[in-house]
């Protein structure tokens, strides 16, 4: 099978990067790259992961300035134009700043930072983030963000909902949601959503902390794999596509 | 020159836990007559304009683009003339 191209945006104040580029060449073996923020081209990818970090530290508000980056110019034209996009944690903030993805993310409502492993219920599998997971399926990821309170106003939540675009929430081990088990705030349990056409996700956890299986925890693996497997079968049909009208 | 001062706060509709704690710590100050607490940021920019006008301008066009996040904050802004 062809490996895809995955491009790690790297920022000033990025501490994710190196997880997310670990991850996706070692473990997951698929051709990746960094690409500096300062770039002005995609280098090909077919995915770019904005990874967690502090980028710019977190000045004015959290991924504010980043979402101004040269690199943001490419990124939006490529998620508006249906490429894959992934923002993780400070990612998901930069995503919701750029306007590629609704709502905003504000301090904790704890107003503390929160590491910890928390478990999120998978919404549906009809998503290319969640295609080898089951409706229900709860995943065990780590967080580690100050600023992961999930607002929307109440239409953009009714469309969200409505629409099938939260695809995790902050849920107990056994999947029922309560206030207990949200780690900071978010409106309605929200921990990972996608845009309209499914084409962009941000999520706080950190599924590229929890994808080494050394590390004892593996659940982060089915979203990117999740990911590579729905790619990877559009890939082959486009492939097929060429073949026979050549 | 026009000196900008912007104030961007969370939306009213918009729990501010910080302003609560603050709240809640002026309280067990025995300053019970502080109602209600927001906090917010505070930025000073100077605007090399000739006229008010364009000053005016330009300050909301960067509250808009980068300040404020329309999503969860509100802004204001006054403007004097600097040397």
């Amino acid at each position: 099978m062809t490996k895809l191209k995955f491009g790690v945006v790297v920022f000033p104040g990025s501490n994710c990067d190196h997880d997310a580029y670990y991850v996706m060449n070692n473990i997951l073996q698929q051709d990746t790259r960094y690409l500096w923020h300062k770039n002005s081209s995609l280098e090909n990818v077919n995915v770019v992961i904005l990874p967690g970090g502090f980028s710019y530290g977190d000045y004015l508000r959290c991924g504010a300035i980043a979402r101004f980056s040269p690199i943001m110019k490419e990124v939006i034209s490529f998620a508006l134009d249906g490429g894959v996009v992934i923002g993780i944690c400070n990612g998901f903030q930069i995503l919701c700043e750029a306007g590629l993805l609704p709502g905003a993310l504000l301090r904790n409502a704890g107003l503390t930072f929160v590491c910890k492993f928390v478990n999120l219920r998978v919404e549906h599998a009809n998503s290319m983030f969640t295609s080898k997971c089951r409706k229900g399926d709860v995943l065990h990821i780590p967080i580690a963000h100050g600023d992961g309170n999930y607002i929307t106003d109440d239409a953009t939540l009714e469309h969200l909902e409505n629409n099938n675009q939260v695809l995790f929430r902050y849920c107990e081990p056994g999947g029922v949601l309560s206030e207990a088990a949200n780690p900071n705030g978010s409106r309605n349990n929200i921990a990972g959503i996608i845009n309209e056409h499914g084409n962009i996700m941000g999520i706080m956890p950190h599924p590229e902390r929890a994808s080494d299986p050394v590390l004892g925890h593996t659940d982060g693996q089915i979203i990117f794999c999740s990911l590579i497997q729905s790619l990877s079968h559009r890939e082959h049909i486009h492939d097929q596509l060429v073949v026979e009208r050549s | 020159m026009y000196l900008a001062k912007v104030v961007v706060t969370l939306r009213k509709s918009i729990l501010d836990p910080q302003g609560k704690a603050v709240h809640h710590a002026l309280g067990s100050m025995n300053m019970p007559t502080v109602q209600d607490v927001r906090i917010g940021k505070f930025i000073e920019m100077k605007i090399d304009t000739v006229t008010m006008e364009d000053a005016e301008r330009v300050t909301a066009e960067a509250c808009k683009k980068l300040l404020a996040n329309p999503v969860m904050e509100d802004f204001s802004f006054s403007l004097e003339k600097i040397q």
